[in-house]
């Protein structure tokens, strides 16, 4: 899934400031999972920026709205019949969603109200860990299954460095060593020989070398 | 102008800290008529948006009262609840309300004094700390009672 977290109050409420009827529209699909962005975190941020604005005197009307998907048109497309009743959209999905907002409603405002972090896994209720880089060329089956690109603090290729100590980065004693990860599961499927060969220079043109990327799929485009 | 009278609610779980109100209530243990008891099946079923809410809507302090550590009848809502109420302050922390009018309390089924107790003091806490900043931009607040 795409994580995020929830921005500081501080910077969501001088995002608001400015405005009196905010449309808080969150995303029911990785943000909920990550617990950022999903019909709870709506309300309590709502809630919590509602507190903050009724101290100060200036109270604001805040409508509360999760979109199945704040990454797709289709779903965007339902916030049409409210949009026109507020000044501003704080939108709790991940930069996707935020900017299919933009580009559908061009004359509201709209602003994030998480910071998107990375695609990761669930490690334990509560913890997130990033698992993937979207390098564009996957070669995890190469790597018994334990990404390099994602998982190493150096993306090498051909690790371990030598900063790895008892399977742990010189990054931070928290961070598992990825190529440990990756001899230890080649070794258990009694594929050690796999680790002899040398992986080539990756082309990084699939990654972020060419620019912003794109997937067209010719069977299903219009 | 009136004196304040906090509005307080007070989320008790079944099978500890609502037990022990009962218990306060045999044992004829007065505690203040400010605290509003919410019963809920387990003091884990208590979100942080119950606890918003109610400051929200003009309470002025907030209590979950679970049970004993270790005892909780469904084993770890008392530590769930402990530490939804922890976001909750540090939440109310960063939007200049308060974390300390939210806490977190544990008792046993047989604990009425304690339950009485806790019911004053956390009253008198909050009689200290003053009405809910919130009610600066209410049209109407609730009356304690």
């Amino acid at each position: 899934m795409i994580t995020a977290e929830r921005k500081p109050m501080e910077e969501l409420i001088e995002y608001v400031k400015p405005y009196r009827r905010i449309l808080l529209a969150g995303c029911n699909e990785c943000v909920t999972v990550c617990a950022a962005g999903g019909r709870k975190e709506v309300a309590k941020l709502s809630s919590a920026l509602q507190m903050y604005f009724m101290k100060e005197g200036t109270p604001i009307e805040i409508e509360e709205i999760t979109l199945e998907r704040q990454c797709d048109p289709e779903y965007v497309e339902e916030l049409l019949p409210h949009i026109d009743q507020f000044d501003a959209v704080l939108s709790m999905a991940c930069g996707c969603g935020v900017q299919e907002i933009a580009r559908r409603y061009k004359a509201k405002p709209v602003m994030p109200a998480v910071n998107t972090k990375f695609m990761g896994a669930s490690e334990q209720q509560g913890v997130w860990a990033e698992r993937c880089q979207g390098c564009g060329e996957c070669v995890l089956g190469l790597t018994a299954g334990v990404c390099p690109v994602a998982r190493c603090s150096k993306r090498l290729l051909n690790g371990p460095c030598g900063g790895s100590t008892g399977g742990k980065c010189e990054v931070s004693r928290e961070v598992d060593c990825a190529w440990q990860l990756i001899w230890d599961r080649l070794k258990a499927l009694g594929m050690s020989d796999r680790y002899e060969e040398n992986l080539p220079a990756k082309d990084w043109r699939t990654e972020r070398g060419s620019g912003p990327r794109k997937i067209v799929r010719e069977d299903l485009a219009p | 102008m009136d004196a304040f009278e906090p509005v307080i609610v007070a989320f008790c779980c079944h099978y500890c800290a609502y037990t022990a109100a009962d218990m306060a209530g045999s044992k004829r243990l007065p505690y203040p008529a400010n605290v509003n008891i919410v019963r809920v099946p387990c003091s884990g079923k208590v979100d942080a948006i119950h606890v918003m809410r109610a400051l929200q809507r003009g309470a002025d302090g907030v209590y979950v009262a679970g049970c004993l550590e270790g005892d909780c009848h469904f084993k770890t809502g008392n530590t769930r609840a402990a530490k939804r109420v922890a976001y909750v302050r540090k939440l109310l922390d960063e939007i200049g309300i308060g974390g300390e009018r939210v806490e977190m309390f544990t008792m046993s089924a047989g604990m009425g004094e304690r339950f009485a107790r806790t019911a004053s003091d956390f009253t008198e806490k909050i009689r200290g700390l003053g009405p809910n900043p919130v009610k600066a931009g209410m049209k109407s607040t609730l009356s304690a009672g």
